[in-house]
């Protein structure tokens, strides 16, 4: 089955052309057929991968396609390497992906036939590099990937193109993850320099020659996670993240939610080798990471904007996984990646189908009382909400638990400030929650009479998130249960490399029980400040204040990159146009011409037509000439 | 034979169509094109088989041991390829387009292309020089009569630019003639010239001058922008796409054989100048509202960075630029046809005027935007492996010059995005309302790009291999 | 005779015939001292001519061929001037150089 691993991306590329080739004239339930046929094609094939890698003894699969680039001893094929991390990968991009395939088709039903399709069209190759990505055996294919979906990030925040702030969003979101494409991109030419390729297995081999604390090791590792602080929106280049629920909200959940923005995440957990012996890199990541959870976690509090609470909870939890990362607790973030999809994907899908329940109303405070018309919808994000909060029990609690965990064995600091996070997060998703399903409905009336529970292409995919919500977790469970960590013996042979290097710190199974205690007692009493806060709420329609004022405005994080980036780079832009090129270097040239001009136009006054001065001027120049010859 | 044949039926067609009228002129000069192109490729069958029947010699004024020597390497095919594909697409693009005087405009036109293969094939360096003559002049003239409202002062410019880089040139090239054993112009003689450090010192600068002009590199390149915008598109597409590779083609094939010390001395100078012009073009693309003015400064862009890498000079940055001469080439003619297409429509270069087409014309709008992220080098497109390989290889030179040159990597996104936005995506307005999406023949010509944009970003094997050979000759160069 | 003399006489033709065209207007009397000038490196060559020829070069002779040319020329010259001079005063009535000085625009 592994050789046939290059129909997992190839399916979905299918899809994309045949929807994107044939958007005239297919109906869209053929279009939808196609679109989430391909998809789920992708993921029993992926199944079937899984389950072969799954076996003990499982060595990593190259498959070579062709040669991509060849340039004397540089040789980057294209290649898919099959492993326990990308089969992994696999089945969360497919599986979400499926999911929200099926989700759009009937969320998106009111586009066009020819939007309908494109929609499709852009999400089956958006699925195709997102395969790319996870599947490709070296660093350049994993960037073709990298960009991929940064294209089609771009294409479907903007799908609505008629509307110009959209647009904005969209191309803001590029040119972000462009910046750390740049970092990334260095990152590769530093290992080309250095190892003459870009393979992985060539790389991971040769990486452990240069020792710990180099130097070189550090640049790549900075590099290349520059790269992923782009793309996993980390400080300082998130706030594209939030700007980028213009799209469609199923596209929310499957880009910005999902998958895409944890591609940072599986970098480093792929290049784990390069970054265990780069122990200052590390730091910085979790230090990063931490920060970016508890900025993104605080703006989250103040945001009545049902999408951008939701962006700014997916900003913050990326930023625990980073700081997973940094503590060198791969599994734990790969772990929460997985988890994370699971929920975020709900959440989002579930307020996409508030969404399309209110008829596109987006702010929470013209909510309220949901749970009467939507149950499932209700339950359904009652569960999201419990789960990303760390409600024991649920996927989240068992990857919050082991990150925090791995945190408290790393520093106590960085601990105590994941934890605040994980209180902040519990604090805001049940804000959202009891403002949104619980109190009275404080929409229009036509609003009102138009709430209903969504369709079954709808409430399927939320169950079955539900689900995966609820049980995801059971892959890896504490030591102190006495159960196997399945994910763990799952990617150990991804992270042993890196194992030796790794310094690790094991917590007393009293400690541990401790640490699940407290902060798990700690959340269910901010869960219930925030019912008490947010059951009835009123919206008072006082402006806010003080520091909650700051927070609504984002930190005013957007004003500063526009004063200290934009309106210096354009400033420097009109200086290089109107004062070097203008006057500067085109004056030159054109003074050029000018005095040449001007100097003909004195000479010419030499031929005044007047014969005799002509001779004397004649005479004077023999005599000159003349006296030359004879003294000099 | 087959090289010979190669210049002089364009040559020979272009001074038949002068004698033409009205639409024989068009159909003649698309013939000639297309046949031009079946040579071309049969050209490129034959470098792979036998590469040394594509040479060709004969005395031409042997009191000046000059000879009309001409051959094709690796590089050589390549360009041949891009110029015989080139005309054929412009000539399909304007097909619908009546020009006044027709006759000379499509004449001076072949004669240009006749030029242009000229250069990519000779080995003689009077030779050279005489058809790099040939190649420009027809331009001037193209672009004064048949050009924008400030046509004349701006193909003036152009042409005292060109003119004074062309003349620096000729003085280079009669001092190296005149230091040859027995006065010789061949590319053969020349390269195994043992000048003197000095010498090439002050030698490099003269050819340098003239090949940054024809880039253009900063700071020679302020013909540029007003000359592409002034230009009628078909002009600026030969300008843009074939001609300025001249300047590059130039420098791998007499520059860095014949001047290896003086190359060597000034590399640095020469990539810190080209580097600036990155990120200085790429600024000011971002301040453009003109469509054609924003394209123009984005080539200055791309041709920086080549530049940069050709200097840089190692295996992967010159097969990069080599791959990319081809590429960029395919792309900024794809640009300007779809801008010819929307100036056409709409009469106006204002981006401002613009908006909206995605929702009227959508063919054009997912066209532009192909050839937009082409452009800008996205991975699977054929811009990308170029430019990756040359930002490699101008890493392994010196990874400072990598990482400023690398902001052009986010510069070009902004602007190019800024384009997109502004031309197809937003609110269409009364101009824009009632545009005509493409049409059949544009659809072929633009369809052809599009084609080839895929096919080289997923496959660039045969291009690479195409132009190893040239690539290791340069490298084989003892520059110290 | 030393050919100083010779020399003298020359220089001072010479000189007569450059200030006869620096200073006068009427275009005949130009004409003369130009003619004058040429005289006067007829002179010349004859004389050194004769000099070299005394002192035993049997080549020197040769030189004199030069003044014939000079002669041939200066004739040639005289028809072509005067006519231009004559056809100078069918149309202006007047031999003043200075009033020809339509080519300054």
């Amino acid at each position: 089955m592994i050789h046939l691993v290059w129909l997992v991306p190839f399916l979905p590329l299918l899809g994309f052309l045949i929807n994107g080739l044939g958007r005239r004239y297919l109906s869209k339930s053929l279009t939808g057929v196609i679109g989430s046929g391909s998809v789920l094609a992708a993921f029993v094939i992926s199944l079937f991968i899984f389950f072969e890698v799954r076996q003990p003894g499982f060595m990593p699969q190259v498959v070579t396609l062709f040669d991509f680039i060849s340039v004397g001893n540089l040789h980057i094929p294209f290649a898919f390497q099959v492993d326990q991390l990308s089969a992994l990968f696999l089945l969360i991009i497919t599986g979400v992906g499926s999911l929200i395939h099926i989700y759009s088709t009937s969320y998106m039903h009111e586009e066009s036939d020819e939007g309908f399709a494109r929609y499709f069209a852009y999400l089956n190759l958006f699925v195709f590099s997102m395969l790319i990505l996870v599947l490709g055996a070296n660093y350049v294919m994993m960037f073709i990937g990298w960009e991929g979906v940064g294209l089609c990030s771009y294409l479907l925040i903007g799908f609505w193109f008629k509307n110009t702030s959209y647009n904005k969003a969209a191309n803001k979101a590029f040119i972000m993850n462009r910046i750390g494409d740049l970092g990334f991109l260095l990152g590769i030419f530093l290992l080309i320099q250095q190892f003459g390729s870009v393979t992985f297995s060539d790389v991971f081999a040769q990486v452990p020659t240069l020792g710990e604390n180099s130097g070189v090791l550090f640049a790549v590792a900075m590099l290349l996670f520059i790269g992923a602080m782009g793309k996993s929106a980390q400080v300082p280049l998130y706030t594209w993240l939030p700007d980028a629920m213009a799209g469609p909200t199923p596209v929310s959940a499957l880009i910005h939610a999902a998958t895409m923005v944890t591609a940072g995440i599986y970098m480093i957990a792929r290049s784990n080798v390069i970054y265990s012996l780069a122990p200052c890199i590390q730091s910085i990541i979790a230090i990063v990471g931490l920060v970016t959870a508890l900025l993104a976690a605080t703006i989250a509090l103040k945001q009545n904007d049902i999408k951008k609470v939701l962006a700014y909870s997916t900003v913050s939890q990326l930023g625990y996984m980073f700081v997973a990362l940094g503590v060198g607790a791969y599994t734990a973030a790969v772990f929460h990646v997985m988890t994370h999809a699971f929920f975020k994907a709900l959440l989002f899908l579930g307020s996409g189908s508030v969404i399309h329940a209110m008829g596109g109303e987006q702010d929470i405070r013209k909510m309220g009382g949901l749970k009467k018309w939507m149950p499932i919808t209700n339950i359904t994000f009652l569960i999201g909400c419990l789960a990303i909060s760390g409600i024991p029990g649920l996927s989240g609690f068992f990857s919050k638990d082991e990150i925090l965990a791995n945190a408290f064995g790393f520093n106590k600091i960085i601990y105590a400030g994941a934890l605040i996070g994980a209180l902040l997060t519990a604090f805001y998703m049940f804000r959202l929650y009891y403002i949104t399903f619980t109190g009275k409905f404080r929409g229009t009336h036509e609003q009102e009479h138009h709430l209903h529970e969504s369709p079954a292409a709808i409430t399927f995919p939320l169950v079955i998130l539900a689900v995966l919500s609820v049980i995801g977790g059971y892959v890896g469970m504490p030591e102190v249960f006495g159960v196997p960590h399945f994910l763990g013996e799952y990617l150990s042979p991804i992270f042993a490399p890196s194992a030796p290097f790794l310094h690790a710190h094991h917590l007393s199974h009293e400690l541990e029980w401790g640490l699940m205690g407290l902060s798990s007692g700690l959340v269910i009493i901010v869960i219930f400040f925030a019912r008490s806060k947010f059951r009835q709420y009123q919206d008072n329609g006082v402006a806010n204040t003080g520091l909650a004022k700051v927070l609504e405005n984002k930190w005013y994080v957007d004003e500063l990159y526009e004063a200290v980036i934009v309106k210096p780079l354009m400033v420097l832009s009109g200086f290089f146009q109107d004062t070097v090129e203008r006057s500067g270097i085109d004056a030159t040239v054109n003074g050029v011409g000018r005095g040449v001009k001007w100097s003909s136009r004195q000479i010419r006054l030499l031929q005044n037509g007047q014969v005799g001065f002509y001779i004397f001027a004649m005479v004077i120049g023999m005599i000159v000439l003349f006296v030359i010859s004879l003294f000099l | 034979m087959l090289t010979v044949l190669l210049i002089l039926l364009p040559l020979i067609t272009g001074l038949i169509t002068f004698g033409t009228k009205g639409a024989s002129a068009k159909v003649l000069s698309l013939l000639s094109s297309l046949a031009t192109l079946v040579i071309a490729v049969i050209a490129w069958l034959k470098f792979k088989t036998a590469p040394d029947a594509l040479q060709f010699t004969v005395d031409w004024i042997p009191q000046l041991g000059t000879q009309f020597n001409v051959g094709l390497d690796g590089m050589g095919v390549m360009l041949i390829l891009l110029t015989a594909i080139s005309f054929p697409l412009i000539f399909i693009t304007i097909f619908s387009r009546n020009y006044e005087r027709s006759g000379a405009f499509y004449g001076l036109m072949l004669l240009s292309q006749a030029g242009l293969i000229g250069v990519f094939t000779a080995y003689d360096a009077l030779l050279f020089y005489m058809f790099w003559e040939l190649a420009l002049i027809p331009v001037y003239f193209l672009c004064s009569m048949w050009g924008g409202e400030r046509a004349v002062p701006v193909t003036f410019k152009f042409f005292v630019y060109t003119f004074a880089g062309s003349l620096l040139m000729l003085v280079g090239i009669i001092y190296i003639y005149s230091q040859t054993p027995g006065g010789s112009f061949s590319w053969t003689t020349f390269t195994s010239m043992q000048l003197s450090s000095t010498e090439q010192s002050w030698l490099f600068w003269l050819f340098f001058v003239a090949f940054a002009i024809k880039m253009p590199v900063f700071p020679f390149h302020t013909w540029q922008p007003d000359t592409y915008e002034q230009s009628p598109t078909p002009v600026t597409m030969v300008l843009s796409g074939i001609m300025v590779k001249m300047g590059l083609f130039a420098v791998v094939r007499w520059l860095l054989p014949v001047l290896p010390k003086g190359a060597y001395m000034w590399q640095e100078a020469a990539i810190v100048l080209s580097v600036i012009g990155i990120i200085y073009a790429s600024c000011i693309a971002i301040m453009q509202s003109d469509i054609k003015r924003l394209i123009a400064y984005s080539s200055i862009a791309h041709i920086g960075l080549m530049s940069a890498a050709i200097f840089a000079n190692n295996e992967q940055s010159m097969q990069g630029v080599m791959v990319q001469m081809f590429n960029h080439g395919i792309n900024i003619i794809g640009l300007w046809m779809l801008v010819e297409v929307i100036q056409n429509r709409l009469n106006t270069k204002n981006m401002n005027e613009m908006g909206g087409i995605a929702t009227h014309a959508p063919k054009l709008a997912i066209a532009l935007v192909i050839v937009s992220f082409a452009n800008i080098a996205l991975p699977l497109t054929n811009g990308f492996i170029g430019e990756f390989l040359m930002f490699s290889g101008l890493f392994q030179y010196n990874p400072w010059f990598a990482a400023v040159a690398g902001v052009a990597v986010i510069l070009s996104a902004v602007y190019m995005l800024r384009m997109l936005q502004k031309v197809i995506f937003g609110e269409a307005n009364a101009q824009t309302a009632s545009m005509r999406d493409l049409k059949a023949g544009e659809i072929l010509a633009i369809g052809v790009v599009v084609a080839v944009i895929f096919i080289l970003g997923f496959y660039p094997k045969p291009l690479l291999e195409l132009v190893n050979s040239t690539s290791l000759l340069v490298n084989a160069i003892n520059f110290k | 005779m030393p050919v100083q003399y010779y020399i003298f006489l020359s220089i001072a033709l010479f000189c007569i015939g450059i200030m006869g065209v620096l200073m006068r207007r009427n275009a005949i009397i130009i004409f003369m001292c130009i003619e004058l000038m040429l005289n006067a490196v007829n002179l010349l060559l004859v004389a050194f001519s004769k000099m070299w020829v005394d002192a035993g070069r049997t080549d020197a002779a040769s030189a004199q061929l030069f003044v014939f040319f000079v002669m041939v020329v200066a004739a040639a010259e005289v028809s072509v001037g005067l006519a231009i001079i004559v056809m100078m005063y069918r149309n202006t009535h007047s031999v003043d150089i200075n009033i020809l000085s339509r080519l300054k625009n």
